[in-house]
């Protein structure tokens, strides 16, 4: 019955469309980026010119890309705090409260991660609406000034921020959760017996031993918030003035905007490599703060 | 806490009680909360003059490929699991590297390589790229790999077939971890968007989500008819992960991530 290849049989349908469609596209990608390719190019192959080093060079020019970058950045460090800090609030006090409510709110504070982002977008632009929206309504009957919540570029960042804070909370939450069960409740008898309080326990014992849960959360949500992308793209389309653009944004506006293909390709190189080294920053952070 | 919960909330509740209002209060000041003279006029409208039903069809075409792509994630995590063979941890290194990647690096070139192949702008160009997912491979790995192997040699000395082995025993033992990954890859399929926006022109393509968008786009200033298309398109999901929200929060714990 078992031959050798077997275990074939049940591995190569997969392996197989994932080398169609994730490992031969980042070598066509890595192959493309030194190139002029576009739809042109798409067309008839021999108008495709190898260009070298062109494509980067002229992306670090390209004053679109460059603000991409910092807006990027914006996100990321506003973002990832925020995201990671009220992840964790929310987890902590779920399991203070320990019980059928906190199985309610779970759900609750879950469901925004698993809805549709353009459902999310078509809501959140009538609740950001700034004549008919009901926050700016809100805002009113404590005598506060219609705030131009997707219409000037700095504010626009912070409510994109704000969105997907709440977008993202379900998952982190649930991490955080399973760690905080995981704490041996011995840990805080001993620390009731030595007369700790509440904020002693939380510094001393709660936040040390969920220190692997939070690096896991910090890495993966910082991995999310550089390839900030949907909601961007379904709420603001990158403005006003560029002002909410972001790099994976800017790489799907020159692919499939403008076909410029080679040149996409190129700044989604630029994104891996920040996304590796940032990556790689936060394991070395690790290592250290391990040896002390 | 009881706060945190209802400012999450206010947007569903807020989409779906805009979503029975009339075009004119949706839009009146000061708001009101509950609908004065309520109105489905908007979910006809949906159906009757916006192709919601073709876009409906697609989604569920794509839902039900997707767990075509769930079964072949299967079959590999088992092949990974179970078996020893030549370059097993090599291909495993294959699968584990396109886990890492942004999706972004993979968008354009694999546009173009469907388009080399005549596949833009048709269901199966919408549906082959999203099939395989490594992360999936992966968490159905470590859980078949605390099979036990007697099991399974006990039923090849009774003769049984490995594909009979793996419909028959496999796939009913690994039913913990297959519950979780049928709902969140139902979720998954239902919410696609960007992967049909980008290789489908044809409006008989569209997916709910792409033809949320268009509506968006189309219909800046109703409200009501956003909302209608959004309660439409979310509801399904908060009912099925309201039911099921139970092994999706213990796959959590299965699969490990502590």
């Amino acid at each position: 019955m078992k031959s050798k290849w077997t275990p074939f049989l049940f591995i190569g349908p997969a392996v197989l469309l994932l080398i169609i469609f994730s490992f031969v596209p980042i070598l066509i990608a890595f192959g493309i980026s030194f190139t002029d390719t576009n739809l042109i190019g798409l067309a008839n192959w021999s108008k495709i010119n190898v260009i070298a080093f062109d494509n980067y060079a002229d992306l670090f020019s390209d004053k679109k890309f460059l603000e991409s970058i910092g807006n990027t950045i914006f996100y990321v460090i506003i973002g990832v705090p925020l995201a990671v800090g009220s992840s964790f609030m929310i987890a902590f006090f779920l399991n203070l409260i320990g019980s059928w409510l906190a199985s309610t709110f779970r759900v609750i504070y879950y469901v925004p991660s698993v809805t549709n982002i353009v459902a999310i977008a078509v809501v959140w632009g009538f609740l950001y609406n700034q004549e008919y929206g009901l926050f700016n309504y809100l805002l009113s009957l404590v005598d506060i000034d219609k705030v131009p919540w997707l219409e000037d570029p700095l504010v626009a960042k912070l409510s994109l921020i704000l969105l997907a804070v709440w977008k993202s909370n379900g998952v982190s939450m649930l991490i955080f959760l399973a760690a905080l069960q995981a704490i041996p409740r011995v840990y805080y008898e001993a620390a009731d017996i030595d007369g700790a309080n509440r904020w002693q326990k939380l510094i001393k014992i709660t936040i040390p031993s969920m220190s692997f849960a939070t690096f896991f959360v910090t890495v993966t949500t910082l991995i999310g918030w550089l390839q900030f992308f949907e909601e961007p793209f379904v709420m603001t389309d990158g403005g006003p003035l560029n002002g909410t653009n972001s790099i994976a944004l800017f790489i799907y506006q020159e692919g499939f905007q403008y076909n410029e293909f080679g040149y996409g390709a190129a700044a989604s190189f630029i994104l891996f490599a920040i996304i590796i080294v940032a990556t790689l920053v936060q394991f070395k952070f690790r290592k250290s703060d391990q040896t002390l | 806490m009881t706060v945190g919960g209802l400012l999450v909330s206010l947007p569903f509740i807020w989409m779906v009680l805009s979503s029975f209002k009339t075009e004119r209060e949706v839009l009146s000041i000061p708001p009101t909360l509950f609908p004065q003279d309520p109105t489905i006029e908007h979910y006809v409208h949906l159906f009757q003059n916006l192709n919601f039903d073709v876009y409906l069809i697609n989604t569920l075409i794509i839902v039900a490929c997707s767990m075509i792509g769930l079964f072949l994630n299967t079959m590999a995590g088992y092949g990974f699991g179970k078996f020893q063979f030549k370059g097993k941890e090599a291909w495993f290194i294959v699968v584990l590297l396109t886990m890492m990647l942004p999706g972004q690096v993979t968008m354009i070139p694999t546009y173009l390589l469907l388009n080399e192949m005549g596949l833009t702008n048709t269901m199966s160009g919408i549906i082959l790229p999203g099939l395989i997912a490594a992360f999936n491979i992966f968490l159905i790995r470590q859980f078949m790999v605390t099979i036990p192997d007697d099991l399974i040699e006990a039923a090849r000395l009774d003769g049984a077939g490995e594909f009979y082995i793996f419909t028959r025993i496999i796939i009913p033992l690994s039913m913990p971890i297959l519950a979780v990954q049928v709902i969140l890859t139902f979720i998954g399929a239902w919410n696609s968007f960007l992967w049909p926006l980008i290789v489908a022109n044809d409006e008989a393509l569209y997916t709910l989500s792409v033809g949320l968008a268009l509506l968006q786009d189309q219909n800046v200033t109703n409200y009501g008819l956003q909302m209608a298309g959004s309660t439409f398109m979310v509801l399904p999901i908060l009912i099925i992960f309201t039911i099921f929200q139970k092994y999706i929060i213990e796959g959590f714990n299965v699969s490990g991530i502590k």
